[in-house]
């Protein structure tokens, strides 16, 4: 059963994912729109917005009863960002028609459903109601304070945005406090109408349906979609090199110190950078995870992740405040070992396998595949997972040490308690 | 070998218990490229007191998470490295009253399944290495102290419970960590990672009659005796109604607990665990009135949730999330749970409730861990999982009003809080 893409109208594009051994199906509906720091925030709070009620169904009782009754489908709002773009949407989740009880089917009333959200919301006087603008404002404001509750999280976040300062990837997801402060209903509502007549909508569906029922049911859910001029995706530009390395301390009441390092990378070798960045620190089986961790104890966790499509591999740690010096030398010592060639046979078989067992799985999870095939569409690329894992196997031990050799540190973050500080 | 069909939701699962004691079971998933292993004992944090050889120990708190650590070295080295050289990333947990190890891989399955069975059967540790682990550990404790979800969850627990092990974190303390050395971790793998105690459940596309010659091949022989566990006497009552702490946080959240009535092991634990999860969701679920009014008067947000929880001789449902004022929230469940008790509970909204339910249930077994979790976790407790929708059959309005009754009540309930330092 073949994946599939194709336009449907101006801007508009289905992914049909087949596959019947799946419970459930999945359909996602996802705005794709340039990362920029002034409409961040309030592209973040549409799909809350909308999320709150249709015309048919007013407000979120009616809505989780309708849900309830599609024997419990669920319809998620998702705010992501891939590459410089950020993606807004919709991802519904819903039983097979194989499996309702009464033979009912669902696909046609979740498309609609998800059609209606997005085409047509529950409004007063022309604009969202002003009570669902009020308290999803509020919320997606305490969304963005809360990332402080999760110091991973926070240090991961603290670090991308010190290092790609004044570049979009440097935006985070939800968009900045004080832009989400700023957000009024006018205003938002212009967004929306500007966001759906103009931004490309890209469309998702994995389980047993065929696709031209699917392709019906999507029609029938979108034809009242508006269409004006469809903007391009944006296509991320590569970090610019720094001459000296930024170093950024922070303190805090924890317990536990959290140290990030943010490495620009200078090859466009991407399956190479993606074998470097798995011997490195991404997986349990890489340098970091092994010596940092395990032979060393420095640290509870330590991991890399390389940042695909943006050329990045940024390192998150978590460490006691005074071994700073330790881990920070450790991880460069790791990298610098992986860029040597270092490594052992299994090390690289280790990492390849890794890496072909996370493309050949990606199949058995519908979450994992609509997600992976938003970031290839926002971002412009066509790859399949089949075809990325037949780069990897084709990678050398060579193109990984030159790939890697180009992997530079730019930013250095430390998160360290209050006491320390003193 | 035992074969059963559940042909409403489109399973079978191939069962067999050795002459060991081990049970073997596999769930065929025919089209998944990966296939999932998964292999637990019934030991976890909550068994720190037992008997063994006719003598009852205490253990302390957090050693089944520190034996999980540990048993990943080998006398070769480390079962990880083997295992991620074949590009299986395995892993494990411990929860409140099992440890499972697994891992998923789509190539050289039998070779990792292998591994993963010796890993966990032979232990090697030696003073040193167990030394070695208190560093990493003492990490992983510190980082859960930081995380308010943890704290606000753990301060629940102990206002909630007196005397079971339940109140311990199961990862201990730095404290109690201290006191393990290798002898107290080889006699607790003896006692508990013996054949009779465990499960071994595949799920993917593989060959049940491989899977079974493999565990009888690499496993002893022989399985040991039942080991008593003692979880203490818990009371009726609450130990505190309320709990309260200061973190760095962006803003107050809390977790309103109730005690309630546990279920003894068998069909009645898996009907106490859907009555359970069904009144949750009449009284404080997403659909529910109580949720949308609170939604609406700005008490509660997205982050508002709860659940019910069952664990050895123990039984809690909680909600919480965000809120400026968590005791009028709590106020409001109880509340809610005495409206819904004396007026009844809407037929049409408990059919809608249900189905919901059901589809939920439905949309779980997409996971291959949550299939091998639970399955694990009926094996323990005796039942089969795979019956839900039989069990949701057979659950009426009347059995969910009985479990409001009895145990949302006000002197069953306790607070527990996490609010952010005064500016």
């Amino acid at each position: 059963m073949e994946v599939t893409r194709k336009q449907l109208a101006d801007g508009v594009y289905l992914t049909c994912l087949p596959a019947r051994k799946f419970k459930t199906s999945l359909l996602s509906a996802q705005f794709v729109t340039p990362l920029r720091k002034e409409t961040a925030a309030g592209s973040a709070l549409l799909p809350a917005v909308l999320r709150r009620g249709t015309v048919t169904y007013p407000d979120m009782g009616s809505l989780a009863a309708r849900l309830d009754r599609l024997y419990g489908a669920r319809i998620d709002y998702t705010v992501r960002k891939k590459g410089e773009n950020q993606c807004v949407g919709f991802v519904a989740s819903f039983i097979d028609d194989s499996f309702t009880p009464g033979g009912e089917k669902l696909l046609e009333p979740v498309a609609d459903l998800l059609g209606e959200l997005i085409c047509d919301p529950a409004t007063r006087h022309g604009r969202f109601v002003p009570a669902y603008f009020d308290s999803e404002k509020t919320n997606l404001i305490d969304a963005i304070r809360s990332l402080i509750n999760d110091k991973r999280d926070y240090a991961d976040s603290r670090l991308l945005r010190e290092m790609c300062a004044g570049e979009p990837y440097g935006v985070p997801r939800l968009g900045d406090e004080a832009e989400a402060e700023r957000l009024q209903p006018k205003k938002l509502y212009a967004l929306y109408k500007e966001l759906i007549s103009t931004a490309r909508l890209e469309l998702f569906y994995s389980g047993s349906a065929d696709r031209k029922r699917v392709e019906q049911a999507l029609l029938s859910a979108f034809s009242a979609l508006p269409r004006d001029v469809v903007r391009d995706i944006a296509i991320s530009r590569d970090h610019a090199a720094r001459q000296e390395v930024l170093r950024i301390e922070e303190a805090m009441d924890v317990t536990q110190g959290k140290l990030g390092m943010g490495f620009s990378c200078g090859s466009d070798d991407t399956a190479a950078l993606l074998m470097g960045n798995t011997l490195f620190g991404g997986s349990s089986n890489s340098k970091l995870f092994l010596n940092v961790r395990e032979k060393l104890s420095l640290c509870y966790y330590a991991s890399s992740l390389y940042h695909r499509q943006k050329g990045l591999i940024t390192v998150s740690s978590g460490i006691e405040f005074d071994k700073f010096q330790q881990a920070y030398d450790e991880i460069l010592a790791q990298l610098e070992a992986v860029r040597k060639g270092e490594l052992e046979d299994w090390e690289l078989e280790g990492a390849k396998s890794t890496l072909l067992n996370a493309y050949a799985s990606m199949g058995d999870s519908q979450g994992k595949l609509e997600n992976f095939y938003l970031g290839q569409a926002a971002t412009g690329q066509s790859e399949t997972p089949e075809m990325l894992a037949q780069q990897v196997r084709e990678v050398t031990p060579e193109r990984i040490f030159e790939a890697m050799g180009t992997v530079t540190l730019d930013t250095v973050y430390f998160l360290k308690g209050k006491e320390a500080a003193e | 070998m035992k074969q059963s069909f559940y042909k409403r939701i489109g399973e079978s699962v191939y069962s067999q218990r050795l002459p060991n004691g081990l049970e073997v079971r596999v769930v065929p998933k025919p089209g998944y490229a990966k296939k999932y292993a998964f292999f637990a004992t019934r030991y976890g944090g909550m068994d720190t007191r037992f008997c063994l050889n006719g003598k009852w120990l205490d253990t302390p708190a957090g050693i089944a998470h520190y034996l999980e650590h540990k048993m990943f070295d080998t006398k070769e080295g480390n079962a990880l490295q083997e295992l991620a050289k074949n590009g299986a990333e395995p892993n494990a947990f411990t929860s409140n009253a099992m440890t499972g190890y697994y891992f998923d891989s789509t190539d050289h399955f039998e070779e990792n399944l292998e591994i993963l069975l010796s890993f966990v059967s032979i232990p090697y540790f030696t003073e040193e290495s167990v030394a070695k682990e208190q560093g990493i550990i003492g990490q992983e404790i510190r980082m859960i102290e930081d995380n308010p979800d943890w704290q606000i969850y753990t301060r629940m627990l102990e206002s909630l419970y007196s005397s079971s092990p339940a109140r311990a974190s199961i990862a201990g303390t730095v404290e109690s960590i201290s006191h393990i050395t290798a002898e107290t971790l080889y006699d607790c793998h003896k006692a508990f990672y013996t054949p009779s105690n465990m499960i071994l459940t595949v799920v993917g596309d593989a060959d049940p009659v491989r899977v079974v010659d493999l565990a009888r091949r690499i496993l002893p022989r022989e399985g040991g005796p039942i080991i008593p566990r003692d979880y203490g006497d818990e009371p009726e009552t609450i130990a505190q109604a309320e709990t309260s702490r200061t973190m760095e946080v962006s803003c107050p959240q809390f977790l309103a607990g109730f005690k309630c009535r546990p279920a003894e092991d068998g069909e009645d634990y898996m009907r106490l665990a859907v009555i359970g999860d069904i009144a949750c969701d009449i009284l404080l679920g997403d659909s529910s009135p109580l949720y949308l009014r609170l939604y609406d008067q700005g008490l509660i947000n997205t982050s508002f949730g709860g659940s019910f929880e069952m664990m050895p001789g123990i039984a809690y449902l909680y909600a919480g999330g965000d809120s400026k004022d968590a005791r009028t929230v709590a106020a409001e469940i109880q509340k809610e749970a005495d409206r819904l008790v004396r007026e009844g509970i809407d037929e049409a909204f408990y059919q809608q409730v249900t189905r919901a339910a059901f589809g939920s249930n439905l949309r779980g077994i997409n996971s291959f861990e949550n299939i091998a979790v639970s399955l694990t976790e009926g094996y323990f407790h005796g039942y089969d999982p795979f019956r839900f929708p039989e069990v949701f059959d057979s659950i009426t309005k009347e059995d969910v009003t009985a479990f409001l009754r009895d145990n949302i009540r006000g002197e069953r309930m306790v607070l527990s809080e996490i609010v952010p330092p005064q500016a």
